[in-house]
């Protein structure tokens, strides 16, 4: 009574390979992870050391540490996010909460999303036009923290965005039909429960603007700073370009100094990460509907 | 003119005050979204201490007319309203403030939304945007709302936990409270009992009939029954059509003048 039909027996074949399909695809994106942090971890793991990690390099980079790049890349991640965070969270708000569905939100966010598809090294390029020539900012931390801070704009819209708008829209509806303004609703309601999304985007932001190369070789980062910055107007080394320098132009660097480098390198970006987790994490312990 | 006639709440002193202008006069009342018609040149009256029901299937304009009440064409680009809305002889879109006007009536979802607040800040969100900050002022409202709408036994010991994870029931109650915390001079219920519980339906319905000697209370039910057991009157909605106004125990009696109503009332259609 309950036999199977030939139908039935065919999509149970097309479903199980289907899976181990999938499966494979999942397993082929995780192998590429786990060699280079293995590759880095075996061959820079012997570099570091606490005169590596606190000490400017010495002898044209082929001794000494990488504390400049470290000081400088925590400068630029900072500066950046002072700028984009304010302007990407008010510019989602408006899209999301305030703006009409008309062409000019339209073009808004397609420009937006053009912004997100520009090359890092166009962003570069522009940064050097705009801020170190047309304002003349100089190339500086400043101005390769703003070119920085365009590029990941869209980053931060995007998920400020979408973390506003998983908040139901019921709530928005019940707090306007008690007569509050759509700024009460948004502060009392929308966004004290999309905060933590936003955090989230904005940690994204850090360890993409942690990892660029392009958009501040031109504009404010050096090869070799023998000095920590002292103010945005200043120069500084910085950790994604300094793995470029010493892998690339300097020479006699040892080997295992660059690795140490690139392994610095992703351990920051892979600690945002897992902090950009940890967030998920309690958002989802947190969730309040 | 009615009075009498509006079977049980006749006997109540607190009942439907027919003989004084009406708190709710709409005129012509046609509402459209981007240009599809969903209310189209209704005319009634409401009264003060008024339970008006509004039946009718889906579709029928119940939701639109309650909110262009609250003028929430306001935050919805796509609504569209013609015709006058006035309440207390006013009309609304001549209001200067129309969050002040939002802020006098109550509104009931028919899905229950408990804010991702406590139990207390839902009831307090709207004493607070009055602008009430002294602890003991807030704590006097969030009971006396909380008790109104029979919901204050449950939650008093949980006060601080979440309004968003109480039982549906519970939430439907919450947002009463709420409602009347604003301390309305109009209720508008969408529906109310649509995802509540029977027992939760007849305590609530209960809590109206109580409510109705304080305010005025506009009812868009989808059950019939309900409109039976509550209203002093009964407006009869069809695609976007006020079909017609009635005593309730009238339309129920089969005194229906249109034979739409009475097929909708006995079931043999909607």
């Amino acid at each position: 009574m309950f036999a199977a039909t030939p139908l039935n027996r065919r999509s149970h074949r097309t479903q199980s390979l289907a899976k181990a399909v999938f499966f494979l695809m999942t397993v082929a994106l995780v192998v590429p992870v786990l060699v280079i942090v293995g590759t880095l971890a075996v061959k820079g793991g012997p570099a570091i050391s606490w005169e590596f990690l606190f000490t400017p390099p010495r002898d044209f980079m082929t001794a000494g540490g990488i504390l400049p790049a470290l000081v400088g890349t925590v400068w630029l991640v900072v500066v950046a996010l002072l700028a984009s965070v304010p302007v990407g969270v008010a510019a989602a708000l408006y899209l999301s909460e305030y703006a009409p569905d008309n062409l000019l939100t339209r073009t808004i966010n397609l420009a937006i999303i053009n912004l997100a598809g520009v090359p890092s090294i166009v962003h570069a390029l522009f940064g050097v036009g705009a801020f170190v020539l047309f304002f003349g900012i100089g190339a500086s931390i400043l101005a390769a923290s703003l070119t920085l801070a365009v590029m990941t704009l869209p980053v931060v819209i995007v998920a400020t965005r979408e973390s506003l708008q998983a908040v139901p829209h019921a709530f928005r509806e019940a707090c306007w039909n008690m007569g509050a303004t759509r700024w009460q609703t948004i502060r009392k309601v929308v966004l004290p429960n999309s905060v933590s999304g936003i955090l989230t985007g904005v940690i994204l932001e850090v360890s993409r603007t942690a990892g660029e190369t392009a958009p501040i070789m031109f504009t404010g980062a050096a090869a070799f700073v023998a000095f920590l910055p002292e103010s945005v107007f200043d120069q500084t080394m910085a950790m994604s370009y300094h793995l470029y320098y010493i892998a690339t132009q300097a020479t006699d660097v040892p080997e295992r100094t660059t690795y140490g480098v690139a392994l610095v390198l992703i351990a920051i970006v892979l600690l945002m990460n897992a902090v950009s987790i940890g967030f998920r994490v309690y958002l989802r312990g947190q969730k309040k509907w | 003119m009615v009075g009498a006639a509006a079977g049980g709440a006749a006997a109540d002193v607190s009942g439907p005050r027919y003989d004084e202008p009406p708190v709710i006069e709409v005129r012509d009342l046609s509402i459209a979204y981007g240009g599809r018609p969903a209310l189209r040149g209704v005319n009634l009256d409401v009264h003060r201490h008024e339970i008006f029901g509004i039946i009718g299937p889906a579709n029928s304009g119940k939701t639109s007319f309650l909110r262009a009440l609250n003028r929430m064409e306001t935050f919805n680009a796509s609504m569209e309203v013609r015709g006058s809305v006035s309440i207390n002889g006013m009309n609304i879109r001549d209001w200067r403030n129309e969050y002040a006007l939002r802020s006098r009536i109550g509104v009931v979802f028919p899905l229950p939304v408990g804010l991702p607040l406590t139990v207390y800040e839902n009831v307090a969100f709207s004493p607070r945007l009055r602008g009430i900050r002294k602890k003991a002022e807030l704590d006097e409202v969030v009971e006396r709302c909380l008790t109104r709408a029979a919901l204050w036994d449950e939650v008093k010991d949980r006060l601080d936990s979440l309004g968003s994870l109480l039982s549906g029931g519970q939430q439907q109650r919450l947002t009463i409270a709420r409602a009347l915390s604003q301390e309305p001079e109009l209720l508008l219920l969408d529906e109310f009992s649509i995802a509540v519980d029977p027992v939760t339906t007849m305590r609530i319905e209960d809590v109206l009939r109580e409510l109705r000697s304080e305010l005025t209370i506009v009812m868009a039910t989808n059950l019939v029954q309900q409109a039976r057991r509550l209203a002093d009157r009964t407006a009869f909605f069809l695609m976007g059509e006020l079909v017609e106004i009635g005593v309730t125990e009238d339309l129920f009696e089969r005194e229906a003048k249109d034979e739409r109503t009475t097929g909708y009332i006995e079931g043999r259609f909607g």
